[in-house]
């Protein structure tokens, strides 16, 4: 007999809890299962409420004033706790890098499988849950299934959507564990510039790359995105060698998914590709014709930052006016 | 003196790896390997760190192939001694098993300060390694480490958490996990090449850890890869151009009209 049942979500960071609780509702209706949400930290019942109202049967709420902001003990072992008592089959969590240091934490102390980073979740026709990864920096996607359980997955953020608002509400359930210590003190927490977070959201990206050999350059794509209503990103020269930037497009940055990806003077290594690969339109200008970037275009034009650019402000300007 | 570890993963050189045209298979076996990005990243800065402080460089490498060369370039940009953990048993591995294959080899190098790792390799890009190793080790972690700092027994890093920068303190012995914009690691000169070949490597097999080859089979398995496809990326691949550039953009922004990303209510 299976002792594991149904399928649980957990993120700390709240949107990425409901568009993987989006997922989880859907498997669990396949496999005739309950979704659980798991919601730490203090004063959050709006929270649990909120999670109870997007796909979770049940919500597992701890309350606690030591889970007010994330600390990995604190919330491992409470993780650890709920697992261990109530054994789920599958457990979800968020791919945020606190998210996944987690979950592989959490699996070692289950001595149990992860797969990081997962875009799709499917059940085989025997209703097995396999999960695809990217792999070889984009070179590949590997199709993987667990040997035990629980099955432990993290899901970065915009794989999946959240659910629409349902009636159906879930149950809530208030519970208390005991924590562990931390082992890490957090002395200080400096945000990013604001204009350069969360591109992961972002609808519309401009995208600069080694094409733009001088920082003033950067102009020409701050201001098309400003027609645009863009946000402005860069490949990972820009970021690494030339600091102009404190965070990047591609595998090892910012996965996105905009709807429409114009990549400026980006030459398109696999490493980029592999960030981008889910946009919707890719649009790529490029005075090398032979740039890779090219071979995964929706829309190529060869030419010069310098003469394109200037002209798609003016276009897309005049079709602003209309 | 302090005494650091690095784990050095051996990976497939991606940006090498090919694409059979008849079987549509990715060429895995034929693909050069190299020290994982991220791990060479992660030695960069434990010899920094030897040459800010004074310390011991030793790397750790578990591997189901030949990893001389790969090794010797660790020795050769200032790691002080390599152990290898060489057994073909080893091939196919998940990452509890390698971390549990790490911590055995770590716990007979006796006492140390710091293990620095990758934040994941550049490879199979799952991330886990660190984080499973710390918590079978029982130490503190650190990830996604931008800044490191040793400070008499306490070890404090900058976080490069995409949306903010958090700076974390622990006492070590502690793990860190490195990401891609710590530092840039040195290339070797030949004269650090040549003064390598005289470094010792010591190699081990599994059964020397206390591993025997049916545990590595079969209990410890977590995960099955089941298949690895090469992802087919469908793009229209439209090239667009004009007399000149107001036309080419005129061209354009017509086409993103007509596939909805733009214009409507927006506009």
């Amino acid at each position: 007999m299976n002792e594991y049942k149904g399928i649980w979500a957990f993120s700390e960071d709240h949107s990425l809890l409901l568009e993987i609780l989006g997922k989880g509702r859907e498997i669990a209706d396949k496999l005739e299962t309950e979704v659980t949400a798991i919601v730490l930290g203090h004063n959050v019942k709006e929270k649990a409420e909120e999670a109870a109202t997007y796909g979770a049967d049940k919500v597992y709420l701890i309350d606690n004033p030591l889970l007010e902001s994330f600390q990995s003990e604190r919330y491992l072992s409470a993780l650890t706790s709920l697992t261990f008592r109530y054994k789920p089959e599958t457990f979800l969590i968020g791919s945020t890098k606190d998210g996944k240091a987690l979950a592989a934490r959490l699996a070692t102390r289950l001595n149990t499988g992860c797969i990081t980073d997962c875009i799709q979740l499917e059940l085989t026709d025997e209703k097995k849950l396999v999960a695809k990864k990217i792999v070889y920096g984009g070179k590949g996607i590997a199709t993987i299934l667990w040997q035990v359980k629980p099955q432990i997955a993290t899901i970065p953020l915009r794989t999946f959507t959240k659910l629409e608002f349902r009636e159906k509400k879930g149950q809530i359930i208030q519970l208390d564990v005991e924590l562990e210590e931390p082992k890490t003190r957090r002395l200080t927490v400096r945000p990013l510039e604001v204009s350069r977070i969360r591109v992961e959201e972002a609808e519309i990206i401009v995208s600069c790359g080694r094409g733009f050999e001088k920082k003033e350059d950067l102009a020409l794509a701050e201001e098309l995105a400003k027609v645009l209503n863009a946000q402005v990103g860069c490949s990972r020269p820009l970021a690494e060698d030339r600091k102009w930037f404190t965070e990047w497009i591609g595998l090892s940055g910012h996965k996105v998914k905009p709807k429409l990806y114009i990549a400026l003077g980006i030459s398109g290594v696999i490493q980029h590709v592999a960030g981008i690969r889910d946009s919707k339109v890719i649009v790529a200008i490029n005075k090398d014709e032979n740039a890779p970037i090219f071979e995964i275009a929706d829309y190529a034009i060869v030419g010069d930052i310098h003469e394109i650019v200037p002209a798609l402000i003016k276009a897309f300007q005049k079709c602003l006016q209309k | 003196m302090l005494r650091v570890i690095v784990c050095l993963k051996q990976a497939i050189d991606v940006t090498q790896l090919k694409m059979d045209s008849k079987t549509l298979r990715l060429m895995t076996e034929e693909a050069p390997r190299k020290i994982s990005d991220f791990d060479k990243n992660a030695l960069e800065e434990a010899i920094r760190i030897k040459e800010c402080l004074g310390c011991e460089v030793v790397t750790v490498t578990v591997t189901a192939e030949e990893a001389k060369t790969t090794v010797k370039e660790a020795l050769a940009m200032g790691a002080d001694r390599a152990y290898v953990i060489k057994d073909p048993k080893i091939a196919g591995i998940d990452t509890l098993t390698t971390a549990k294959i790490l911590a055995e080899a770590i716990k007979r190098l006796g006492a140390f300060d710091l293990i620095l790792c990758g934040e994941a390799s550049i490879d199979s890009f799952s991330g886990q390694v660190a984080a499973r190793l710390a918590e079978i080790l029982g130490i503190p972690l650190l990830t996604s480490a931008n800044k490191v700092i040793v400070k008499d027994s306490d070890i404090i890093v900058e976080r490069n958490l995409s949306s903010r920068y958090e700076t974390v303190k622990a006492k070590m012995p502690a793990l860190v996990s490195v990401t891609w914009g710590i530092n840039q690691p040195r290339i070797p000169s030949l004269m650090a090449i040549m003064k390598a070949s005289k470094k010792e490597i010591v190699e081990w097999n599994i059964e020397d850890l206390g591993f025997t080859s049916e545990k590595l089979e079969s209990s410890d398995m977590t995960i099955e890869i089941l298949d690895v496809s090469v992802p087919k990326i469908e793009r229209k691949k439209r090239k667009l151009e004009g007399e000149n550039a107001a036309e080419t953009a005129e061209k354009l922004v017509k086409a993103l009209i007509q596939e909805g990303v733009i214009g409507g209510g927006d506009f």
